[in-house]
């Protein structure tokens, strides 16, 4: 790694060579400020605050604390400064710079901040013993330093003084300490010039050529300076002074001053300075005329007084609706104008409360949703709970007042919450937060602490008579506690509703395990905090409660079972227990007849115009992305007018396909007798069942089941031996044509009407398939021949009997296509062709079996098991590797396992 | 007068440079499946009775099974040894007089640590006996339950409920036990408040200076939410430069987060510290009944992924992990190299 500075606070700061100078904020300095040490004075922390937050929005990367000042306690300023400073994210973001002349302050400093912060500064002043102390206490604290050119002889003057100090230290440091030489900072003296004193005229050259000097010879090292020391004889003309600075600055940079303490807000641009001053500075910085002073005073009266802009913060919020005010300023912690800001909206409430439950809780809903994503982190949603504090503050004497004119005495608070972190567990980080959050919203809070027992949390329930308990809970058995404590609730006879909260729990673990234990009231899950209010509110208002509570309720009993619901769907039972739980048709005195003929037989007289009737044209709109049902799609408000206007090209080509014979619809269609036997079906050439022709093979379901539900497979629809029963077979496609036709279209550039013609193609297969099947049940096999249903009326499957069909989820086994085209010879009768992945093609072709009891219904098999595949590739004689490629889609576990041993 | 290194920091960092070294998993998740009650915890029924006595109710006090369950603590870490641990933690993660308090067992925690070390020494050694590798013990520092950076008082932001020498002193009488008892290493893990860490680093220095020597260092934070920061608001760089002056051994990150949550932020550190990254996430995040469902295959995989892309040195694991986790966690990263600092390939 480079050795470069690296710096932190809640972010990193790294001083590359991109940077050319680090802007150290000065304003938190009580010695260079005097605003803000009038208002550490008057421990006015908040204002304090404000400017720490001014320098860093106006681009301090670091800021320089300093509390030395002789009549307050720089020691406990300092911590309770820093304290302060660490819970406000937007100014501990940048490295804190500790300053101070007393060792101790610094210290006391350095055990308050969690980042890699900068001492200023140690020096030899006391000699090399006190020097290496104080490093290696830096050094252990993990802090970068500031070395004064200091020694026991006093603060160098001369250049050579800076550089001999300077390099004594530097070799002290690294080579006797073991300091990272990248984490010296040298501050080698910044002397007023312009005295009137002969000797100070060289002051600036001094530290300029003691700067290239350090930045050349002592590796690493960076070099820092305070620079309004130089123009303190030029006091109360700021134009001046912020032009000797940015001259001063300008030529130190060049030499390597990478860090200085400067008023980020006051500093003039070097090319933007009056050329006649800037050349006066130059002359006094750079000490290159011996009238120098004399002529930057001569003309410094010219610059008196000149107009000096301060920067102003972004205050466009503040012209914002009031509730979108009181957003913005919980979200960003700003208590600076909560009071007014809640003043004005409880003027405009009804009552003083509503502010609370309106734009005071939608303001920490906000918070409560970017802590959620990730875009708000804690110590931002503790500053959020802090604002509200003092947003209700101003309203609890006008609630108060409320309540009095109403004929109530004393405090009246919102109610009482008792807290505890469960026996057992000790965290209670987030319990803290809760129970400050519910105080601010005026509830009283009695916090039992952390591992309190359950007996302890009822006893005080009752003794205070509480009416809400709140368990919180971060490591996982407390969920079990959090479970015995609802019981016991149960058990004693409380009503009082119980929160859950804290990092392990669930609004899952609440409902499924939680709730269930305490009917007699109601437990309620707690995402954060800034819920917590909200729920609390709900529970117990007089109004809400009732209809709150039943919300609840129904929610949780919705999760609990979609809870229940994923759990049996994630288990998968064995292959023997699925078959145990097979469904079971009563066969004894089940007939069917026979159907007219056994074997295959072609189709061929097909009606166009007579196929167009038994189309379902809401899968049609489905393919155009139109979702709806057909015929109400037509008149639907949003796509009514696009599908209409679908509709009309699909009617009029659907004529045109009619009247010019476009499609030549073929099909194929068989009986034969079958008897099913264990998960396969058997076929056989004549009704003597003797001769068996083919098998086809079926899948069993094998998820857990709830009880009296079966785990069904195809087979189990067929009668076994004993029972005459048969098996059926089709396909049937809308022909080749559609193909060639869509070609033309597109090499027309009439896209559009080559995937219409498509879609309708698709239809007329699906149409073609629902005549056949009314052809089969009435005809063919006629065990429906009464039946009197019009093509309409089909879409809904309300006949006896069902037509599955491989590659479909109740035979997800795409290979059956091949046993039902070889026993229909169906390649020859109709032109349809089986690809290498077993898709038909034509495209616009449909297949499948007939089955025509009337308890067959169409499922899904779901995911099967390693045993059910082996079983069934063992069957189908197939290997089991091919068998897990086909069925890939479908397994409940990972098949590779096998691989990586079979690798070895 | 700089301290030198103790030997086992040598055998350490030239094992660290062949290959990815292995640390253990969740010592809570195993206690778990124990299923000790009250009387177990408190050595009354079985086990040793304890010396040091308490008022308080100790059920789920872990670290106090070293004096009242030692053969089932050292179980678990000779488990994990033989999982293939290359560096096994002590039980020791709570074992200061600030997380004693809660249990009013402050007056037990030098034994608590000195014994702590002990048993996972005897665990380890049982192992080497069998298989003849060396492993190592690290001292395992918690964060303790309070916070120096953050104020428990939402009212009061300049409060603290523990300052740095609070810290300072409680981490010392830990770590001058661990040292006692034999640690090989120090590992200040499970970090949400680096101030916190800080201390303990401080405190390591101070008593590595009696010592009179030091031991490696294993810093490692834990990245609490979404926000990819930790609890007290640092980022993973602003973190590293917050401890890198702790010079340890390895930086890295654990629990909190399973491994592919964890990744970025690994990723992160990986590209910007000088030093060994160790990661040792949990078995995913837990499920809505506080288990975590990951199985051994699924977080080694995650590990190796680390491995593979060059952004670790020292993987495990934390809440939910087993010795099975390990086991596989220790096959699925042997195929890779160590990843390499930039000072290293750049060389």
């Amino acid at each position: 790694m480079t050795r470069h500075l690296r710096l932190s606070g809640l972010e990193p700061f790294v001083l590359t060579p991109d940077i050319p100078f680090v802007n150290v904020g000065e304003r938190t300095n009580v010695t260079g400020s005097a605003r803000f040490r009038k208002l550490i004075t008057n421990r006015d922390y908040s204002a304090a605050l404000e400017v720490a937050r001014d320098q860093v929005e106006n681009g301090a990367q670091i800021i320089d604390i300093n509390m030395d000042e002789g009549l307050i306690d720089s020691k406990a300023a300092m911590v309770e400064f820093l304290n302060l400073v660490a819970a406000e994210p937007d100014i501990a973001r940048v490295p804190i710079m500790i300053d101070s002349s007393k060792w101790e302050v610094i210290e006391a400093g350095l055990q308050c901040v969690q980042g890699k912060s900068v001492v200023n500064s140690i020096s030899m002043k006391e000699g090399e013993d006190a020097f290496r102390h104080h490093a290696r206490l830096c050094l252990a604290y993990g802090a970068a330093v500031v070395v004064m050119a200091f020694d026991e002889d006093g603060q160098a003057d001369t250049c050579a003084r800076k550089t001999q100090i300077c390099e004594r230290a530097y070799r002290i440091l690294v080579e006797e300490v073991g300091f990272p030489p990248e984490d010296i900072i040298f501050d080698p003296n910044v002397f007023a010039v312009a005295t009137g004193i002969e000797e100070h005229n060289n002051y600036g050259v001094d530290f300029i050529e003691a700067t290239r000097w350090i930045r050349q010879n002592l590796p690493h090292a960076h070099v820092s300076g305070g620079v309004s020391n130089l123009s303190f004889s030029f006091r109360g003309n700021d134009t001046v002074r912020e032009a000797m600075h940015a001259v001063f600055l300008y030529h130190a940079i060049q030499a390597g001053m990478d860090m200085g303490i400067v008023n980020a807000g006051q500093l003039a641009v070097y090319d933007q300075i009056d050329p006649d001053l800037r050349e006066a500075c130059e002359d006094v910085v750079l000490n290159r005329r011996e009238d120098a002073t004399e002529r930057l005073l001569d003309i410094a009266d010219r610059f008196r007084g000149g107009a000096r802009e301060e920067k102003v913060r972004d205050l466009a919020w503040r012209e914002w609706t009031v509730e979108k005010r009181m957003e913005h300023a919980l979200v960003n912690g700003i208590t600076e104008f909560i009071e007014a800001d809640t003043e004005e909206a409880r003027q405009a409430a009804e009552r003083p409360l509503h502010v609370i439950e309106g734009p005071l809780m939608a303001g920490m809903n906000v918070v409560g949703d970017l802590f959620g994503a990730g875009k708000m982190f804690l110590p931002q949603v503790v500053k959020s709970a802090r604002v509200m504090k003092q947003a209700v503050a101003i309203l609890l004497p006008y609630m108060e007042e409320e309540k009095r004119q109403n004929g109530g005495v004393g405090r009246e608070t919102a109610g009482k919450v008792l807290m505890a972190t469960v026996k057992g567990d000790v965290h209670d980080i987030g319990k803290n937060i809760v129970g400050v959050v519910l105080a601010c919203n005026n509830y009283e809070i009695i916090d039992l602490g952390v591992m309190v027992p359950p007996q302890k949390i009822l006893q005080i329930a009752r003794d205070e008579n509480v009416d809400v308990i709140g368990l919180s809970g971060l490591i996982t058995p407390s969920l079990d506690e959090m479970s015995h404590m609802a019981a016991e609730m149960e058990r004693e006879g409380f009503d009082i509703p119980l929160l859950i909260g804290g990092a392990t729990t669930s609004k899952v673990h609440t409902a499924v395990k939680i709730a269930p234990r305490y009917s007699r009231g109601q437990a309620v899950y707690v995402l954060d905090a800034s819920r917590a209010v909200g729920v609390v509110g709900e529970l117990l208002s007089r109004d809400r409660k009732a209809a709150y509570i039943d919300t609840i309720k129904s929610e949780y009993i919705e999760v609990t079972e979609r809870h229940e619901r994923a759990e049996r769907a994630k288990k998968r039972v064995p292959l023997a227990e699925a078959r145990a739980n097979a469904m079971q048709i009563d066969w004894s005195g089940y007939t069917v007849p026979a159907p007219r003929f056994t074997g295959a037989k072609i189709i061929d007289d097909w009606d166009l115009a007579e196929i167009a009737e038994y189309i379902d044209w809401t899968p049609f709109f489905r393919t155009w992305e139109l979702k709806g049902v057909y015929p109400k799609i037509l008149e639907d408000e949003k796509q009514g007018e696009a599908a209409r206007a679908l509709f009309a090209d699909a009617k009029e080509m659907l004529q045109r396909i009619i009247d010019e014979k476009w499609f030549g619809p073929r099909a194929v269609v068989g009986f034969w007798p079958a008897n099913a036997q264990g998960d396969d079906i058997h076929l056989f050439t004549d009704n003597s069942r003797g001769d068996e022709l083919a098998r086809l093979h079926t899948l069993r379901q094998q998820h857990a089941k709830r009880p009296g539900r079966p785990n069904v497979a195809l087979a189990d629809f067929v009668a076994p031996g004993g029972t005459d029963d048969w098996i059926g077979g089709f396909v049937v496609t809308a022909g080749a044509e559609e193909a060639e036709i869509a070609k033309r279209f597109d090499k027309a550039n009439d896209n559009y009407s080559a995937i219409l013609v498509k879609a309708l193609a698709d239809r007329f297969a699906e149409a073609m398939a629902e005549m056949l099947h009314q052809r089969v049940r009435r005809d063919y096999w006629g065990y429906a021949a009464d039946e009197t249903f019009a093509p309409a009326e089909l879409i809904g499957e309300p006949y006896q009997g069902i037509r599955p069909a491989p590659g479909y989820p109740a035979q997800p086994d795409h290979t059956e296509k091949r046993t039902l085209f070889s026993l229909l010879d169906a390649e020859a009768a109709t032109g349809v062709e089986l690809t290498e992945s077993m898709a038909m093609w034509p495209g616009s072709s449909v297949s499948g079996l007939y089955i025509a009891h009337p308890d067959s219904y169409y499922f899904g098999v779901s995911k099967v098991e390693r045993d059910q595949v082996q079983d069934y590739a063992n069957r189908k004689g197939m290997s089991m590797d091919d068998m897990e490629r086909w069925l890939a889609p479908i397994l409940n576990y990972v098949p590779t396992a096998q691989e990586v041993i079979a690798a070895e | 007068m700089t301290l030198t290194n103790s030997d086992p920091a040598r055998r350490l960092a030239a094992l660290a440079h062949e290959r990815i070294l292995i640390l253990d998993g969740a010592m809570g998740t195993q206690i778990q499946t124990l299923g000790l009650n009250e009387e177990d915890y408190a050595g009354h029924g079985s086990g040793h009775a304890c010396r040091h006595h308490s008022e308080h109710p100790q059920k789920g006090n872990n670290d106090l099974l070293t004096l009242t369950q030692p053969q089932a603590v050292e179980d678990i870490h000779f488990d994990f040894a033989m999982a293939g641990a290359d560096i096994v933690e002590t039980n020791t993660f709570s074992a200061t007089t600030i997380a004693q308090a809660d249990y009013g067992m402050e007056s037990a925690v030098h034994d608590l640590n000195a014994e702590g070390a002990r048993i996972a020494r005897r665990a380890m050694d049982r192992a080497t006996a069998i298989d003849g590798k060396q492993r190592f013990v690290a001292g395992a520092v918690g964060p303790t339950n309070r916070t120096a950076s953050l104020s428990p008082d939402v009212n009061d932001p300049g409060f603290r409920a523990v300052t740095f020498d609070d810290l300072r002193l409680a981490y010392g009488e830990q770590v001058r036990g661990l040292i006692a008892g034999g640690a090989d290493l120090i590992l200040i893990e499970t970090i949400f408040d680096t101030l916190n860490a800080k201390a303990a680093i401080f405190a390591c220095f101070e008593a590595f200076e009696e010592h009179g020597s030091r031991l490696p260092l294993m810093i490692s934070g834990t990245i609490t939410d979404a926000s990819g920061r930790t609890l007290s608001g640092q980022t993973p760089t602003a973190f590293w430069h917050s401890v890198s002056h702790a010079r340890p051994f390895t930086v890295g990150l654990n629990c909190a987060l399973g491994a592919s949550a964890m990744r970025p932020h690994i990723a992160e550190l990986a590209g910007v510290a000088d030093t060994l990254i160790c990661a040792y996430p949990n078995a995913g995040l837990p499920n809505a009944f506080g288990q975590y469902d990951e199985g051994p295959e699924d977080t080694a995989r995650q590990v190796a992924d680390f491995a593979a892309d060059g952004m670790v040195n020292v993987v495990g694991g934390c809440c939910g992990t087993t010795p099975g986790h390990i086991a596989a966690i220790a096959e699925a990263v042997a195929p890779h190299a160590p990843r390499q600092m930039r000072s290293e390939v750049a060389a």
